[in-house]
């Protein structure tokens, strides 16, 4: 789960860190309000959305004005801002930051995540700030500097000071910087954040460490015990139909392509999807609907998957483990009949009580298209698909 | 021979008298699976399922000789289980779980490594389907019948995806040594290239498929030891060719955050390693049978 910026800074300040003042906006009239009660005569309007590169899509302007304020917000304000992180549909800007302007003397880049091969939380630090870090791997590997983190004792200060050195830092600032540090460490550790990034982490002209920016993601199977930081979630900037299937217990993603797909398993409806294409078709969907898959919760997916207008065909796979085949097959009959489908729907049925799934479907005198193997599945739906398109596109 | 359980081997079910460790206590059972007992802390000396209940794992190591454990526990004390069965002496934990927060399993981690190798529980999961030996013992959640006995070692995330892989293999009459599942949680007990290991050392394993997805780097890990260190042929097919950047495909761990984790950089990368890949799923069987005939 994502939070948004000064969610994050709020978190930070909380630990310690130090944060330019700022406050939140709703409105023109309210990020001019913001601008008055900070004081000074240099701010940063920032569009809060759940995404970094903001600064590229026209969410971050440096004012000099409380008219330049106003208009800065008013253009932010209800804008869907497109990002190479927000995927082409962007996000919608419903909330503004309003920051005290910083005096810049170095940017630098400043990180914790989990690195999954060392099973371990890496602390990360570039003296090259500002640019993302995925650039700078790319371009300049040497410049990253990464500490691992022991999770039986934590973060200890002189890895703290090897990563303030390191950041080349002055020794007037390594104090100050083991405390940032700690700071970020706690609330990464104590909140169960899977990534927390600083960038650009700003040294000021007076020499103080400010987060200039702030992102934390936090670990969705931790969530059950961080009740605060579940309460943060902000669900306006995360797809619709994917909030809906997880409040169902079903897993979904949201893609491209038209022909929707329902399987049971991550892996096994990963693997789907690569069939599909392969077979010339694109996945409208990814949709685990999981073991127990109930007539209930077969309903339940049917109409997320159809809820997507641009589906022109559907793809049932199940390989029945502890489900089986029969029970599966009665909750597909019992969806199709109560929804009244309008397009193609192929099943693939395997594994436990197979033989008694197929004839439940055969016998329900609905038009459903059968298959047996995956690979058969896969041309059938994008024959199927084909097809629809062709006859959608006569009427 | 197959790797980590047998016929003999003396499993536990931690979590035994709950609904889910219940039914597949029972199924392990009926699959033939030599089940001594169970865990429920509080429910100690009383009888499940005709076997003995006992309130630390401890004591069923003590009591009847415990080897192999299987977590049913919750997600919020599951990575307290696992500590449990290491420190009680368990050589092999399956963590069936799903929903571990990715912090407790670095201290589940982090704890194992401090038994010296030989001593050291070997943990597979969590969020997996578990393990199979077909004929011999199963120590999971999958349908044992869908398993032909045979020669060829599965190693996979997706718990689904190996039945398929596996019954793929039954319809062209090739049968299975072990079916690993290690899990799709981005930290978990044992990599691809930790089972790939037990496999090269087993007699009866002639081929090992690995089946893995985008995220991580585990795949190419394996492929590495593979090419280094296998005299046996390696099948592989990664599953996520149509995934997006930065979306979590359903598993904790299935989602590309960096260079070299989508399923095209790790087939490109595992073909430069020797690895025979399938092509797409359905294909997983033959390109078995084409590398078995060769043997």
């Amino acid at each position: 789960m994502d939070i948004h910026e000064y969610q994050a800074k709020e978190i930070l300040a909380g630990y310690g860190v130090k944060i330019a003042e700022g406050g939140l906006a709703y409105s023109p009239e309210d990020a001019v309000q913001r601008t008055r009660e900070i004081g000074g005569n240099v701010w940063a309007v920032k569009a809060q959305i759940h995404s970094g590169a903001r600064g590229k899509a026209g969410g971050v302007k440096i004012c000099f004005s409380h008219e330049e304020v106003e208009a800065a917000a008013d253009g932010m304000l209800g804008k869907r801002m497109v990002t190479h992180q927000t995927g082409p549909a962007g996000k919608v800007c419903s909330r503004l930051y309003i920051e005290a302007g910083t005096d810049i003397a170095k940017e630098l880049y400043f990180s914790f995540l989990v690195d999954r091969a060392h099973e371990r939380i890496v602390m990360v630090g570039s003296a090259e700030g500002g640019m993302e870090i995925e650039d700078l791997a790319e371009n300049n590997p040497d410049a990253i500097n990464k500490i691992h983190i022991d999770p039986a004792v934590g973060l200890l200060d002189f890895q703290a000071r090897k990563m303030a050195f390191a950041l080349g830092l002055e020794a007037s600032q390594i104090s100050h910087a083991v405390k940032f540090i700690r700071g970020c460490y706690c609330a990464m550790r104590e909140l169960d954040a899977n990534m927390l990034e600083i960038n650009p982490l700003v040294v000021t002209k007076s020499g103080e460490l400010i987060a200039l920016d702030a992102k934390m993601g936090f670990d969705d199977n931790a969530l059950f015990r961080r009740q605060k930081v579940a309460e943060l979630r902000d669900k306006t900037q995360e797809d619709s139909r994917e909030m809906a299937a997880a409040d169902r217990g079903l897993s979904y993603v949201g893609l491209d392509g038209d022909i929707g797909c329902m399987i049971n398993g991550a892996g096994l409806a990963m693997a789907t999807m690569d069939m599909i294409k392969l077979a010339g078709g694109e996945p409208a969907n990814f949709l685990d609907v999981g073991g127990g898959a109930s007539p209930e919760r077969t309903e339940k997916a049917f109409r997320l998957v159809l809820a997507d207008e641009g589906v022109k065909a559907m793809l049932v796979n199940i390989f029945a483990g502890i489900n089986r085949c029969d029970w599966i097959a009665e909750g597909v009959v019992h969806a199709v009949k109560k929804i009244d489908m309008q397009i193609p729907l192929i099943v693939r049925l395997s594994g436990t009580n197979v033989e008694e799934g197929r004839k439940i479907i055969a016998e329900s005198g609905l038009p459903i298209i059968t298959a047996t193997t995956l690979a058969e599945a896969a041309e059938k739906a994008v024959q199927a698909r084909n097809e629809q398109v062709a006859k959608e596109g006569a009427a | 021979m197959a790797i980590l359980i047998n016929k003999d081997t003396r499993m536990i079910v931690q979590g035994f008298t709950g609904k889910i460790g219940s039914f597949h206590a029972q199924d392990m059972i009926n699959y033939g699976s030599n089940v001594v007992g169970g865990i429920t802390p509080g429910k100690g000396g009383q009888t499940h399922l005709g076997l003995p209940v006992f309130n630390t794992v401890k004591k069923s190591v003590e009591q009847v000789g415990a080897e192999a454990s299987i977590i049913f526990v919750p997600p919020a004390f599951a990575a307290d289980s696992i500590m449990e069965a290491a420190d009680a002496g368990i050589k092999y934990c399956v963590a069936i779980t799903d929903g571990i927060p990715t912090q407790d399993m670095m201290k589940v981690k982090q704890y194992l490594r401090k038994f010296p190798i030989e001593e050291r529980m070997v943990l597979t999961g969590p969020n997996c389907a578990g393990t199979i030996s077909p004929g011999k013992a199963m120590l999971g959640i999958m349908p044992g019948h869908i398993y032909k006995a045979g020669e060829v070692g599965i190693v996979g995330r997706s718990g689904t995806l190996g039945y398929e892989a596996a019954d793929q293999m039954k319809e062209l009459g090739i049968g299975i040594s072990t079916s690993v599942g290690i899990g799709g949680d981005p930290i978990n007990g044992s990599s691809h290239r930790d089972i790939l290991e037990k496999f090269e050392q087993d007699d009866e394993t002639r081929v090992v498929v690995m089946i893995g997805e985008i995220g991580g780097s585990q795949e190419i890990e394996a492929g590495v030891f593979a090419k280094e260190n296998m005299s046996k042929p390696v099948v592989a097919y990664i599953a996520g060719l149509t995934a997006p950047k930065g979306r979590r495909m359903g598993h904790a761990g299935a989602i590309i955050s960096e260079a070299g984790e989508g399923a095209a950089e790790k087939v490109e990368m595992l073909l430069d390693l020797g690895v025979t890949i399938a092509p797409n799923p359905s294909s997983m069987g033959e390109t078995v049978a084409k590398v078995l005939a060769k043997l």
